[in-house]
C-alpha cells in the first residue's frame, strides 16, 4: 500500500538529511507504528506519503503509484485516497460534530442526501453518537480527536496516517481513541500512526518501524516501542535512540570515535 | 451541492472580510468611473464631430472698411471682385470640392451676429458695416480645406479663408487632453486597486487557513478551493463596476441630459443610453483585474 525505494528527503543541503535512503514497505490492511524521537524523520514520512513534499531522491510509491508521476492536478485523488489525524485535531471551532465531518465530504463534492447518511454511520463507528450538534469546545479532547478521526475516514480512504494522535491525550483517553484506530484498522484501512507513546506501542503490539535521524534501525512486526532484541552490542545503541537508557553498558573506542549516525545504520541494516 | 458550498464559502468570506471588501469595491468603483469618463469624453468627442463636421463650413471673408490683409489693397471688396469670387467657386476646378456654397452679406452677417450675442451689450456698439461678408462653402470633404484656403487668399478682394473646423479641433484637442488626464490617474487607481484585491485575498485565504488546510487534506479539488477566493474579488470589483457605470450614467442623465444641455441647446450631448455601451466595457475590467490580481496572489499564498 506504501513503498518507499531508496527515499531520501534532503531540506536543508548543508544539513543531514531529513530521511536518508529509506526502502519501506507497508501493506495493505496493516497497522504499523512510527517511532523515533523528534527529528527522527516521522513527519517528513508522513508529508511525502501526501504529497505534500517531494522526495529528493528514490521513488514513494502510494497504492500503487509512484507519487512523483501524479500531476499536481491529480494529486487531490491521491489525498481522498488518504486520511489524515493529528496531535491537534485541527476542528473547525465555529461548526458542530456533524458539520466538521460533513465537511470532508462537502469540499470533494458528495451530495446532501449521502452526506445525511454517511455522517451518523461513522460518528458510531467512533463512539460519538448524539454528540452531532455539539461544537468542538464542548467536547472532551478525546471526543475531538474522534470527531477528527471521523473526518479522515468518512471518505472510506484506503490508508490513514495519524501523526501523534494521542499525544494531547491523557493515556485512558487514548487508549480509547486506539480502540477507535484498531476498529478502522479491522475494517480494512491500512493504518501508519507516528508516536512518541510507548505504552500504547507496547499495548497494542503492531509492527514497528523506528526511526533514528532519518534511518530505519528497527523494524518489527508485533513488537515493543523499544527492542526485544537483546544484542548486547547494539542495545546500547537502540536504546540510545529510543532516549530509554542513556547508561553504556559497553563502551568501545571505535564507537565513540566514528560518528554516531554511521553506527546506528549499521546497526539498523544488521537487522533488517 | 458543490456549488451551493462554493457560494456559502463566498458568503462567509465577504461577511469576515466586510470592511476590505468594502474597500475593494470603493477602489474600484474610483479607478473605473475615470476609466470610464475617458471614454465617455471620447464618446461626446466623436459625437460632436458627427454633429459639427456636417454643419462647419469653410468661409471666406471679403474685404471691408478698415481690412488690412495684402489682397485688400484696393479698400473694401468691389462688386466686381465678388463675381469673380462666385465664378470661380463655381468654376469646375473648385467645384468638385465643393457641396454648395452662399453669399452672407454684411446685413446677414449683422443679423447673425445679433442672435448670436443678443445677450450682450456688445451688439449695440456694432453695425453691419463692421462686419465682412462673406462666402460660406460646404466642402464634400472637409479635409480638403487646404486647397479652397490656397486658391482664395490670394484672390483680391479676400480677407481670410478661416476653416472652423479648426475652432473645433482646439476643444477637441482640450477635451482628448482631459480625458487623457482621466486615463492617467485610473491607470494609479487600477494599480491601487489590484494591490489591494492582492491584499484582501491575502487576508482572507489566512482567516481561513484551517479550513483550506482541511480542504487540501481531504483531497478537494483546487478549484474548490480556490475558487470562493477569486470569486469573492471579482464579485466586490464587479460591484464596483456596477457603481462606476451608475454613476456614468447618472452623469449623462443629470448633468450633461438636464443641466448642460440647457445651457448649450446647440451642443449634441451623449444620451445617457450611449453610456451603458461603456458598462459592460468596465464591468469586464472589473472582472479582469479582480481575476488576476487573485489568481496572482493565490499562487503565492494558497499552494495546493
Amino acid at each position: 500500500m506504501i513503498r518507499f525505494e531508496n527515499v531520501t528527503k534532503v531540506y536543508d543541503q548543508k544539513a543531514r538529511p531529513a530521511l536518508d535512503s529509506i526502502n519501506l514497505e507497508i501493506d495493505r490492511g496493516e497497522f504499523a507504528f512510527l517511532v523515533g524521537a523528534s527529528g527522527s524523520g516521522k513527519s517528513t514520512f508522513l508529508r511525502l506519503v501526501l504529497k505534500e513534499d517531494r522526495a529528493s531522491s528514490g521513488a514513494v510509491y502510494v497504492a500503487g503509484q509512484n507519487v512523483a508521476k501524479i500531476s499536481s492536478w491529480r494529486v487531490p485523488r491521491l489525498r481522498r485516497g488518504i486520511g489524515v489525524v493529528f496531535q491537534d485535531f485541527r476542528l473547525l471551532p465555529q461548526k458542530t460534530v456533524f458539520a466538521n465531518v460533513a465537511f470532508a465530504m462537502q469540499v470533494i463534492g458528495k451530495s446532501r442526501s449521502v452526506i445525511r447518511d454517511t455522517v451518523p454511520e461513522v460518528l458510531k463507528t467512533v463512539g460519538l453518537e448524539g454528540k452531532e450538534n455539539r461544537l468542538p469546545h464542548e467536547l472532551s479532547g478525546g471526543e475531538q480527536q474522534r470527531v477528527a478521526i471521523a473526518r479522515a475516514v468518512v471518505n472510506r480512504p484506503g490508508i490513514l496516517l495519524a501523526d501523534e494522535p494521542t499525544g494531547n491525550l491523557d493515556p485512558t483517553t487514548s487508549m480509547g481513541i486506539m480502540g477507535v484506530l484498531d476498529k478502522i484498522n479491522q475494517n480494512g484501512t491500512t493504518v501508519v500512526m507516528a508516536t512518541h507513546d510507548d505504552d500504547i506501542v507496547n499495548e497494542m503490539r503492531k509492527r514497528v518501524v523506528e526511526l533514528k535521524n532519518g534511518v530505519v534501525i528497527r523494524d518489527e512486526a508485533r513488537a515493543l516501542y523499544t527492542s526485544m532484541i537483546p544484542v548486547v552490542g547494539q542495545s546500547r545503541r537502540l536504546r540510545d535512540a529510543s532516549g530509554r537508557d542513556p547508561e553504556p553498558i559497553t563502551v568501545s573506542a571505535a564507537s565513540s570515535r566514528t560518528g554516531a549516525p554511521a553506527e546506528v545504520r549499521a546497526a539498523g541494516e544488521g537487522q533488517l | 451541492m458543490r456549488l451551493a458550498f462554493i457560494l456559502g464559502e463566498i458568503g462567509s468570506g465577504l461577511r469576515r472580510n466586510l470592511s476590505m471588501v468594502v474597500s475593494v469595491i470603493l477602489v474600484t468603483f474610483v479607478s473605473l468611473t475615470f476609466v470610464g469618463a475617458a471614454g465617455m469624453l471620447q464618446l461626446q468627442i466623436n459625437q460632436m464631430k458627427g454633429y459639427w463636421y456636417d454643419k462647419v463650413q469653410v468661409a471666406i471673408f471679403l474685404c471691408s472698411d478698415g481690412s488690412t490683409a495684402a489682397g485688400c489693397a484696393t479698400g473694401p471688396v468691389t462688386p466686381e471682385q465678388q463675381e469673380n469670387l462666385r465664378a470661380l467657386l463655381e468654376s469646375p476646378a473648385v467645384a468638385q470640392y465643393v457641396n454648395d456654397f452662399q453669399f452672407e452679406s454684411k446685413d446677414d452677417a449683422y443679423k447673425q451676429f445679433k442672435e448670436q450675442f443678443s445677450n450682450s451689450p456688445i451688439v449695440d456698439s456694432v453695425t453691419p458695416d463692421q462686419l465682412p461678408a462673406s462666402f460660406r462653402i460646404n466642402m464634400k470633404d472637409p479635409e480638403k480645406y487646404e486647397i479652397i484656403s490656397e486658391t482664395f487668399s490670394s484672390q483680391a478682394g479676400v480677407e481670410t479663408v478661416i476653416d472652423q473646423r479648426q475652432l473645433l479641433e482646439r476643444l477637441f484637442s482640450a477635451m482628448n487632453a482631459a480625458s487623457l488626464v482621466a486615463v492617467s490617474i485610473a491607470g494609479v487607481m487600477i494599480v491601487c486597486a489590484i494591490l489591494l484585491i492582492a491584499t484582501t485575498i491575502r487576508l482572507s485565504a489566512f482567516s481561513r487557513r484551517r479550513e483550506t488546510g482541511i480542504m487540501r487534506l481531504v483531497g478537494a479539488s483546487k478549484i474548490v478551493i480556490q475558487l470562493p477566493f477569486i470569486l469573492e474579488g471579482v464579485i466586490a470589483a464587479v460591484i464596483g463596476a456596477a457603481l462606476a457605470s451608475a454613476t456614468l450614467w447618472a452623469v449623462a442623465q443629470f448633468f450633461l441630459g438636464d443641466y448642460l444641455s440647457q445651457q448649450y441647446p446647440d451642443t449634441a450631448f451623449i444620451s445617457p443610453g450611449q453610456t451603458l455601451i461603456l458598462a459592460p466595457a468596465l464591468i469586464g475590467t472589473g472582472v479582469l483585474l479582480a481575476g488576476i490580481s487573485s489568481l496572482l496572489t493565490l499562487r503565492r499564498y494558497l499552494r495546493v
